[in-house]
């Protein structure tokens, strides 16, 4: 670390040479207070600035504060502002001290110099002390009919804010504080007619009001809440749009101030969109990137409705993205590449032909290549994907370790979404004989997803896989997905049982757990295929695994020891049974997540790429308030009001734009259905193949006993003759009695994460019979499930179900839809304590699956 | 809403520290700087420009290597909050002139009236430096630029050029000259950012122009003023819906665009009859124009690399660049980069018989190969060889182990895309009224690389 620089630094003002300073300056103060000399403002000036350089690098000097006061009897603006400048940063902490203030500030608020009264105004409401606010209400009144703008201007501001702070406990208030307090800001610029002619000419002024307004403040009171809703806001933003005095005059920040507004309007028809969007259409040319995304965020929401004026959306606002992209500084292009790139994830057919632009450049941040690569994997189709291999490629090659494996991950991902992946798995393999340690690491990993998904390959494949030395390895992650190959295709490989002997030998050094587990069961598959040559590591396997200090490894080992004791042909069911190619991997996220952030596009959600729910706690939520469906339904049954979501929902996912189901995912749920009739295996396959390799390992929930002890009752009872699919997890029992106050179902829903998403399908007998949605209610019912609230016409109907363990208070909300035309079934579950909610999805669909028995 | 506004010294220290709602903190100067100085997240080790700790959200952008930041408590637009961060330190320099840790610290009074002005309760109010003037009343004190390094764009013109006025551009939007009059002036500066790559056989795989019409004007009583570009200008590919699109009608002279955006004072009626651009230009730095261009264009480069193995432990590398502008035309501050195997232990340079200005090094911690130029003429090419010990023996293809060859340069008075400013018209007030007018050319690598 650099030595402390004041010392040799040049003796500028804005380096005090130390602490011992500031009583010094309180001594030089106190002398000049008084003072009226010629020259005097000059030394001022000088002490003055000590001062807010002391402040600015964090000193102390709030003990000066009262001779700073005592200085601020000036007609100097630069030292009037300095002051204000103190008094502001020490006001809050110190209320006592700001009480010092309000005297000279309600003077300075009259002073001839509109500047002056402008400054004091907005100084004097902003020390942030809830006490003082009785005198600000004579100043704020004056200050609202001066005759400078810049005064009023400053008025507004300040009323805004001074609302905000006070709402809550305007009770005991006097007629004229009322009025200006009580409301919101929008209120009195709407009844006080002529209010913009007179008051503020310039527009300056009146983009000082659209800033203000922006984003429109979250009170904290409720039922102002409700007043302050929807109309206001908009009748005040179109008519600043349409009507008002020529939305192109307004400053850039204002514009984007009222588009953001804008954007919460619901116009009342088509024609209105249009003219809309044609009037602002230019502002797609604006060189700054908060304008153009601003006026994009409204394009996409205005044609959310038209699923083709919304593609043409998408492809006007692609050059000028772009171009955004590349001008400006390296921070503007991060940002504006993050919406791209939601855009690009949104609808990847639109920007496929434009893949070139996603090319990673040399110089650019790991973060933006990051972005890059994602926007490359997902464009990639039959007709780019030879150049985009061939790029990304070039990137593994790269020196930078952490781009080539992001780019190694790439064409991992790219070859998974394709059906035609010869050319691909040529170059995975390809990365495998340039021998470096992070290439073969990945492409390792890669591999074994490729394997279970296409195990067509194998052949391919092994061949190169057995030639890496286990030694090579060492990443657990690239160490396991290899131990997996070579239990996996222990008859293809010739050498398996002894790469496996060679590592079992060095159980004692092989740190991870996940490694230790997969050699284990590596280990056992490799015996039921090549027994003579595997037994000998088996034992010893075996042997080591049952001491292992770690829970899982020993009961892994333990369950391996006494299934191959008992029968060596059930074991063999049990540990490897004959596989189905996976389909879909467990997606990271949702698809209710990336709709909502969709939602809240031209915000940090976009950046972040999570919900702003999930980074900012609910009072500083401002213009991205939480809109969830549920506030659409009402709660008891009432169909009429329903039908609308319901059938918005029906109609998105026809349209690949509006929502982003995955195509895989329709895939995905037919084959569960027609491999496992267990109810529910389904979830626990796609939770088992994001963290283990091998699909039937069971991996012990927290409560360990309880397993075990599962494990002993079945080898003493013998077990069933049929390889049955994992055991259970512990029986959930859940209350009968179960009682949920509306409000709390809303806030819950709002605050829990998604536990499970998942689709199913509902007996057609069952929904034959299901008129109305009492039909479905009462069943559940009978399951202990309750609803809260549905609604919906046929075929479409939408509950929101929820439920309580007995015993505990731990509760569960489900969202589920049901078409009864085809028979599906949408749910949602949300939980108090995610550990249960897997178990309590599987009772709940059971209790669904035997909805036609209740006829 | 914003909380808090502070520009922080490289060291991390605040010089200036603006709080607005009171609602963030006071510590968050070093949360944030010991989060970026010690970025460790996704794998990446450059912190990006936003980010959220403990519910507070940090935007920031670095300027000359000072760092701008915002906090805030909501969820803003990042965008806007960036822009603003980037506009503030542009009003910054309008009014200071120079733009550095020094300039900052003597003026910091004055950067705190503007920020005061700037953002009002956490709310943006202006950035524009014309509006704030009469809002702003501590003259400037000047720092002498001389033995600063030079900042933007624009700053390339103060290197070895004569021609050009290199101080002006330093000078303060609000101070006068020490004469006392202001000079009237006004500079229009075409900057091209060119951004390539070339295969291993040396055909270009992609290429793009980043262009920005700089303006910056020192006229009094704001004049409007017509910027007439190539007539044959258009915008927008006709035709082929490939962007990438290398065939054809190459070096036909026409200018085409990709896309283009402009400031908001100008103003394009004529634009679309006689690509003719009116404006009243507001006081201080702005971009009246950026433009790219993915259309096919001249390289002013053209990089040849060898690696060969010699022995076991041995390669030797030849590097040869071949500069194809006119020769007309010098290049400067030329630096070539390849990185080598990771193995490389030792380097050994040569020359051309007879090379001025150039200098070579072998970074050992990045094994990273460096050739700088200061100059080099059009139509001249240059050749480095360097012989390569390695600690231990290469395996297999040594292609792989070593590129891509990646190269920077500074082209003035030179553009690729030949888009032009035909004439500067400004409004006349008298006969005698005729301000000094300097448009000026450059060109820049961006992102200039060949693979090997």
């Amino acid at each position: 670390m650099a030595p402390p620089a004041q010392t040799h630094r040049s003796p500028s003002p804005s380096q005090p040479s130390g602490k011992g300073e500031v009583s010094d300056l309180k001594m030089q103060l106190r002398q000049l207070a008084g003072s009226r000399a010629p020259g005097t403002d000059d030394a001022k000036r000088e002490l003055f600035k000590k001062v807010i350089s002391c402040m600015t690098i964090g000193i102390d000097v709030s003990s000066v504060f009262s001779e700073m006061v005592m200085c601020s009897a000036t007609s100097d603006i630069v030292l009037k502002k300095m002051c204000y400048l103190y008094v502001g940063n020490y006001a809050k902490n110190n209320p006592d001290l700001a009480l010092l203030t309000i005297n000279f500030l309600q003077r300075d608020c009259k002073d001839e110099d509109p500047m002056i009264r402008g400054l004091a105004l907005r100084s004097l409401c902003s020390l942030r002390v809830t006490n003082l606010v009785e005198y600000l209400v004579g100043p704020l009144g004056s200050g609202l009919k001066d005759s400078n703008s810049y005064v009023v201007a400053n008025c507004l501001c300040a009323l805004q804010e001074i609302w905000g702070l006070e709402a809550a406990k305007s009770e005991e208030a006097s007629t004229e504080r009322e009025t200006l307090l009580s409301k919101p800001l929008i209120y009195y610029l709407l009844n006080s007619q002529g209010f913009f002619e007179n008051n503020l000419p310039t527009s300056q002024g009146r983009d000082k009001v659209c800033l203000t307004l922006y984003p429109p403040q979250t009170p904290p009171c409720e039922n102002t809440l409700e007043q302050l809703d929807t109309s206001v806001d908009f009748s005040l933003s179109t008519t600043l749009l349409r009507f008002g005095p020529g939305f192109k005059e307004f400053s850039e920040w204002a514009q984007c101030a009222v588009l953001e507004l804008v954007s919460k309007y619901v116009p009342s028809d088509s024609n209105e969109i249009f003219d809309m969007m044609n009037l602002l259409e230019d502002r797609l040319q604006h060189a700054n990137g908060a304008v153009v995304l601003a006026t994009i965020k409204l394009f996409l929401q205005l044609t959310l409705s038209m699923a083709d004026i919304h593609q043409q959306v998408y492809e006007r606002i692609k050059a000028p993205l772009l171009t955004l992209v590349s001008s400006g500084g390296p921070e503007q292009s991060y940002a504006v590449l993050s919406h791209l790139h939601l855009l690009v994830m949104r609808a990847p057919y639109i920007f496929s032909a434009d893949y070139k632009h996603f090319y990673c450049q040399y110089n650019e941040p790991f973060y933006v290549k990051k972005l890059k690569l994602e926007m490359l994997t997902a464009v990639a189709n039959e007709s780019n994907t030879y150049e985009i291999v061939t790029e990304l490629c070039e990137y593994a090659a790269n020196v930078d370790i952490p781009m080539a494996r992001e780019s190694i991950r790439a064409v991992g991902k790219i070859a998974l979404q394709q059906y035609d992946v010869n050319a691909i798995v040529d170059r995975l393999l390809q990365f495998l004989e340039m021998e470096k340690e992070h290439v073969t690491a990945e492409t390792l990993v890669l591999v074994k997803d490729l394997l279970r998904k296409y195990p067509q390959w194998s052949h391919d494949c092994i061949a190169v896989v057995g030639n890496i030395s286990s030694k090579n390895v060492q990443e657990p992650k690239a160490k396991s997905a290899l131990i997996w190959m070579l239990g996996e295709y222990a008859q293809d490989m010739q050498d398996a049982p002894y790469v496996l002997e060679s590592l079992i030998e060095n159980w004692e050094e092989e740190l991870s757990a996940e490694v230790r587990l997969h050699l284990l069961t590596a280990v056992v598959k490799c015996f039921f295929r090549r027994p003579p040559e595997t037994q000998k590591a088996l034992g010893a396997a075996l042997a080591a695994g049952i001491n292992d200090f770690h829970q899982d490894v020993h009961d892994r080992a333990l369950l391996y020891y006494r299934l191959l004791q008992y029968n060596v042909s059930i074991a063999e069911r049990v540990v490897n049974p004959p596989k189905q190619a996976v389909s879909v991997f467990a997606d990271t996220q949702s698809n209710e997540i990336k709709d909502r952030i969709f939602d809240e596009f031209n915000s940090l959600s976009v950046v972040y790429q999570k919900p702003s729910y999930m980074y900012t706690d609910k009072e500083h939520r401002g213009p991205f308030a939480f809109t969830e469906e549920i506030g659409n339904l009402s709660v008891g049954a009432e169909p009429t009001d329903n039908v609308v979501p319901a059938q918005r929902i029906e109609a998105n996912d026809k349209d690949l734009l509006l929502s982003t189901s995955d195509k895989e995912e329709s895939k995905g749920s037919s084959h569960n259905g027609s491999a496992y009739s267990a109810p529910g295996y389904d979830g626990s396959l796609a939770a088992l193949t994001q963290t283990d390799l091998v699909s039937l390992d069971y991996k012990p929930t927290p409560n360990v006993p309880s397993a075990t002890f599962a494990i002993d009752d079945l080898l003493g009872l013998g077990l069933p003759a049929a390889a049955s699919p994992p055991p259970p997890p512990p029986v959930l029992k859940l209350n009968t009695k179960a009682a949920l106050e509306p409000n709390t179902f809303q806030q819950k829903w709002r605050q829990l994460p998604i536990s499970i998403s998942q689709e199913t399908s509902i007996n057609p007998q069952g929904v034959a019979a299901m008129t109305t949605p009492q039909v479905l209610i009462r069943h559940m019912q009978g399951h202990s499930i309750h609803c809260i609230a549905s609604g919906g016409q046929a075929p479409n109907f939408k509950f929101f179900f929820y439920a309580q363990k007995a015993e505990e208070l731990s509760t569960y909300l489900v969202e589920c839809i049901v078409n009864s035309s085809s028979c599906k079934v949408q749910l949602k579950i949300k939980a108090d304590y995610q550990s249960t909610s897997q178990a309590f999805s599987e009772l709940f669909q059971s209790a669904l699956s035997k909805f036609r028995f209740s006829l | 809403m914003i909380s808090q506004l502070f520009v922080l010294s490289q060291r991390g220290d605040s010089i200036v520290f603006r709080d607005y709602r009171g609602d963030v903190p006071k510590g968050s100067a070093e949360i944030f700087f010991r989060k970026v100085k010690f970025w460790k997240e996704d794998g990446g080790e450059e912190a990006p420009p936003v980010f959220n700790v403990d519910g507070v959200n940090y935007f920031h952008v670095k300027v000359v290597g000072l760092l701008f930041v915002a906090t805030s408590r909501t969820n803003l637009p990042p965008s806007l909050v960036l822009e603003l961060l980037q506009r503030i330190a542009r009003v910054i320099k309008d009014y200071l002139g120079v733009l550095n840790e020094d300039s900052l610290r003597k003026n910091f009074v004055l950067v705190y009236e503007l920020l005061d002005e700037v953002v009002d309760f956490g709310y943006v109010q202006t950035t524009s430096t014309e509006i704030l003037k009469s809002y702003i009343f501590n003259e400037p004190i000047m720092v002498d630029a001389g033995h600063l390094p030079p900042l933007g764009p624009a700053a390339m013109f103060m290197q070895g050029t004569k021609r050009m006025p290199g101080t002006a551009i330093t000078k303060s939007v609000v101070a006068n000259e020490p004469g006392g009059r202001k000079r009237e002036e006004i500079f229009v500066d075409i900057i091209e950012k060119i951004s390539i790559t070339f295969s291993s056989s040396g055909y270009i795989l992609t290429s793009e122009i980043d262009g920005t019409i700089q303006m910056k004007s020192y006229l009094t009583g704001n004049p409007e003023i017509r910027l007439a570009l190539n007539e044959d200008l258009s915008i927008g590919r006709a035709g082929g819906r490939s962007v990438y699109d290398y065939g054809g009608s190459a070096g036909s002279g026409a200018v085409v665009l990709d896309d283009c955006n402009f400031h908001e004072s100008v103003h394009l009626d004529s634009f679309d009859v006689d690509r003719t651009l009116t404006l009243v230009p507001p006081d201080g730095e702005f971009p009246v124009m950026n433009y790219r261009i993915t259309q096919e264009f001249k390289p002013p480069f053209r990089i040849n690399t060898l690696i060969e193995g010699a022995g076991s432990l041995k390669a030797e590398v030849i590097l040869k660049i071949r500069a194809e502008f006119p020769s007309d035309i010098t290049a400067n501050t030329i630096s070539v980069q390849m990185p080598l195997p990771t193995y490389t232990s030792r380097v050994s340079f040569e020359l051309e018989p007879g090379a001025v200005g150039q200098t070579t090094d072998f970074k050992e911690s990045n094994k990273r190969l460096e050739w700088s130029l200061k100059k080099v003429l059009g139509g001249s090419d240059h050749t480095l060889r360097a012989k390569l010990t390695f600690s231990q023996e290469s395996h297999g293809n040594i292609t792989k182990e070593a590129g891509p060859v990646s190269m920077t340069f500074t082209i003035p008075m030179h553009n690729p895309s030949r888009l032009q400013v035909k004439y500067l018209q400004i409004a006349k007030k008298s006969k005698t009224y005729n301000p000094y007018r300097w448009v000026r050319y450059v060109t820049q690598a961006n992102s200039y690389v060949a693979r090997i």
